[in-house]
């Protein structure tokens, strides 16, 4: 009597966790099913639903240059304001120089430097040489990494593509995924609005020597202070301009598509205050000669200055498309990247294959299923069945874990769950073949059942600890869709400890008195040879 | 059904010498292949652009190479049938750093012409990418294997780890053997693979070696030999029926997952026949070679029963307050 009371209450407490297991898979895999609107999905990974995956680099060097080159701008700008006489000012990837041909004004500007902070000044007879810290040097790369990222995120999302993603990865890099893409133009276009500088300057056109543009090459041009660059709209055309640009986008407030004249789109900018005023100081005392409109390195327009300019606003004309001047607009209101970016790595799946190689894997998962599941029976009779049961159970609590969990379901993770049906009826396996032991030894059903259970567990604990471990590792290490192979694995092991063993326990346990009673071990446990 | 007769113990240690003979041959032929023929390893590794292009009628394979002969970018290309007659697979060594305007557009632009087609996946890795994932693969296997190391001489002996990790080094080489042998693309999946055979080998040997210990701990057999024949005998049912439902899977992975699977699915069909192997016919044998006395692990089993009696003892003395 006392015996029965205590098998009751563990049959209560087994078979009370399978239902709830079974409940809880099933409906949290509802939603993922039924592709329902409501509730928690499973994501599928970019190899399955197509899309654009990249990896990015930054060229966080170039951050320091374009830094180096604001100082350089700023020295001159201070120059020009307190009418200090400089020479050969110049900004190269690692310092600032410049010549200072009267030493009485050197009190003023180390009181200059002194408000730049990061910067290392050396001066020797009149030579000044500006470098930046180490320290600072790495704060503006991260600065540059982090400052990428925010302008890629706020860049797709003006652009109004369904859940981007964009993370940092990890020192340098940003992973981009962009699920919502579904033809290569809209990929290229996508990438183009990613990777543009955006970097807007103003600069003079160096009136002088404008004529000998043609003749000038890079080096001497770097000699006088000045850059040669191409023309956006004519590529054969050359513009000479001073190398440190009068100012740059970052003094920019707003950017928006508007039309000129002759109905084509242009793009409207407007800069702040500060902008607005070095740019009416700039262009009252250049009246008659030439401003370039410069973006990313190549010069738009080049209007001759009639007369100041107040209210700091301009005008990029470019025989731009609607949609190209709106991408550019978006681009520069988000922002001119610090540094440069470029491509790691990239994979792009069409829709169609992602369609087809959830087809295959699908297939794959339902004949491996079916093989697993028609073995089990055909071997092991209805212990067969009850471990076939744990392994459906098992599949929904993976689904509603990944569900809950937002992992992504990739197509190595796929594989991962085809496989784990073969791995996760091995614990039945060991269990079913220690109670074979049991019956052939000649002991009691129960204490078959109870020592195989007993048994088998510690194999199966040893091995599932190391298998996981492994996995972990593997998430640890893995990258992308490897992770998410990881992921399906590690649930499914954890939840076929639940099922697999708990579980179909608590079955056996809701038998036990049928099974003790007709003691038919070839229905049961598929034996086909007389027990001693 | 039945397919062991589980009260027969077989004699496997006694025929250890050839199947000594036949792992080690085995194991340096792939390592032989593997030295010389080496692996064709995928873009994730080389770095390089893979493009898989389907045409609505039968791709013009000839077409194809002539076209992208005229782009220094696919210089080395090779274009090869993918999974049916429709669909080709462009493979380069090159790959582009821009992002305005990459590889996989100027494929398109050169394979204008060619007929009425479809870029169904571009995959471009740079050069740097690949050296990191090779560090971070081998560094992935290492760390795994000293895991198992650290675990199983901790749940058993550090003889059992020893012979269980040289078990695992035997599946892997040997089944890489066979994906060099047969030019199988190796990629990120089959170090996914490499690890899962890794994870598959160490299960199966774990389950053997449960029953060794529980023979040394509960039977009087003094042979360790014995001992290893009856564990493995008592196990044989339940390995071959695991790796027979393994099996099942990954051949329907294998059969329906097609080429974009393949390096996964062929080293994951080799590894589980060579671990299923292994771990009947060689990862215990390979504890008789360590040295293992059944005598010293019973001692040194009894001397923690012992401790732990005199702890309990003491415990309970302290409780009582006699101490």
């Amino acid at each position: 009597m006392l015996l029965r009371e205590s098998t009751r209450m563990k049959l209560n407490f087994r078979l009370v966790l399978l239902i709830a297991a079974t409940v809880f898979g099933i409906l949290f895999s509802l939603p993922s099913l039924t592709q329902s609107e409501r509730g928690a999905k499973v994501t599928l990974g970019l190899d399955l639903q197509g899309g654009l995956h990249m990896l990015l680099g930054v060229k966080t060097e170039e951050a320091v240059t374009s830094q180096l080159k604001s100082i350089a701008s700023g020295v001159s700008r201070f120059a020009e304001h307190n009418d200090i006489m400089i020479d050969s000012l110049s900004a190269t990837s690692d310092a600032v120089t410049f010549e200072l041909l009267d030493n009485d004004d050197a009190v003023l500007f180390d009181g200059y430097f002194k408000k730049i902070e990061g910067t290392v000044v050396r001066a020797s007879g009149g030579n000044y040489s500006i470098t930046m810290t180490t320290e600072a040097v790495e704060k503006l790369k991260v600065q540059a990494v982090d400052q990428a990222i925010e302008t890629i995120r706020n860049r797709l999302d003006q652009f109004g593509l369904a859940e981007p993603t964009v993370a940092k990865q990890g020192v340098d890099k940003i992973l981009v995924e962009l699920p919502g893409i579904k033809t290569q133009e809209e990929e290229q276009r996508a990438r183009e609005l990613i990777s543009r500088a955006a970097k807007l300057e103003l600069m003079a056109v160096d009136e002088d020597r404008a004529m000998r543009v043609n003749e000038l090459g890079d080096a001497e041009a770097m000699g006088y202070g000045d850059k040669i660059l191409e023309d956006a709209l004519q590529p054969k055309m050359k513009h000479l301009v001073r190398e440190i640009p009068i100012l740059d986008g970052t003094m920019l407030t707003n950017a928006q598509v508007g039309y000129d004249q002759n109905n084509n789109p242009v793009i409207n900018f407007t800069l702040n205050s500060e902008g607005a005023q070095i740019f009416g100081d700039f262009t009252g005392k250049s009246v008659g000669k030439r401003l370039a409109i410069v973006l990313d390195g190549k010069v738009y327009s080049a209007p001759v200055i009639n007369e100041r300019i107040g209210g700091g606003s301009g005008q990029i004309s470019g025989n731009y498309t609607t949609a190209e001047a709106n991408d550019l607009a978006i681009a520069l209101r988000s922002g001119a990247l610090l540094a440069p970016i470029y491509m790691m790595e990239k994979r792009s799946v069409g829709p169609s294959l992602g369609a087809d190689s959830i087809r295959a894997s699908l297939l794959a998962l339902v004949s491996g299923f079916g093989l697993v599941i028609l073995f089990m029976m055909f071997y092991y009779g209805l212990a067969g069945v009850i471990a076939n049961l744990a392994v459906v159970i098992n599949l929904f609590i993976i689904l509603a874990m990944m569900s809950l969990l937002g992992a992504t379901l990739t197509l190595p993770g796929m594989a991962g769950i085809v496989l784990h049906i073969g791995l996760a009826v091995d614990a039945n396996i060991i269990i079913n073949e220690r109670i074979r032991e049991g019956l052939r030894a000649g002991i009691s059903t129960r204490r078959a059942i109870e020592e195989g259970y007993q048994k088998a567990m510690r194999a199966i604990l040893d091995s599932n600890v190391t298998q996981l471990l492994a996995c972990t590792i593997l998430y640890v290490y893995g990258t992308g869709a490897i992770k998410g192979f990881a992921v399906a694995l590690s649930i499914g092991l954890l939840a076929s400890m639940l099922t697999a063993i708990v579980g179909s326990h608590g079955l056996y346990d809701l038998f036990m008195n049928r099974i003790e009673k007709n003691k038919n071990y070839t229905l049961w446990f598929g034996m086909t040879r007389k027990a001693k | 059904m039945e397919l062991f007769k589980e009260d027969k113990v077989y004699n496997f240690l006694g025929k250890g010498k050839i199947f000594f003979i036949a792992s080690f041959v085995l194991f340096f032929l792939a390592i032989a292949l593997i030295a010389v023929k080496g692996f064709s390893f995928g873009i994730d590794f080389t770095g390089g652009t893979v493009v898989q292009v389907k045409y609505t009628n039968t791709a013009p394979i000839e077409k194809i190479r002539e076209s992208l002969k005229t782009n220094e970018l696919f210089e080395h290309a090779t274009v090869t049938e993918f999974g049916s007659p429709q669909e080709v697979v462009i493979k380069t060594p090159s790959s582009t750093m821009g992002l305005s305007n990459d590889i996989g557009d100027t494929t398109k632009e050169i394979l204008k012409g060619t007929g009425d087609f479809e870029i169904r996946r571009v995959d471009m890795v740079g050069p740097k990418v690949g050296d990191e994932l090779r560090v971070k693969g081998l560094t992935a296997f290492l760390l795994t294997l000293l895991a198992i190391m650290a675990t199983v001489t901790f749940r058993y002996e550090w003889r059992f780890a020893l012979a269980a990790v040289i078990a695992i080094v035997h599946d892997i080489v040997i089944t890489f053997g066979f994906v060099s042998y047969f030019e199988i693309d190796f990629n990120i999946e089959s170090v996914a693979a490499l690890l899962m055979i890794l994870g598959y080998s160490i299960h199966d040997t774990i389950i053997v070696y449960d029953r060794v210990r529980e023979h040394i701990e509960e039977s009087k057999e003094t042979d360790f030999v014995q001992i290893i024949n009856e564990a493995v005998s008592r196990t044989q049912s339940r390995t071959t029926l695991t790796s027979l439902t393994v099996f099942f899977v990954v051949l329907t992975l294998f059969i329906f997952g097609g080429d974009i699977m393949m390096g996964f699915s062929f080293p994951m069909l080799i590894g589980v026949i060579v671990g299923t192997y292994s771990s009947i016919f060689v990862a215990a044998q390979l504890v008789v070679w360590t040295g293992f006395s059944v005598a010293n692990y019973r001692q040194g089993l009894a001397e923690k029963v012992k401790n732990r009696a005199e702890k309990e003892k003491m415990r309970a003395q302290f409780e009582q307050g006699i101490v």
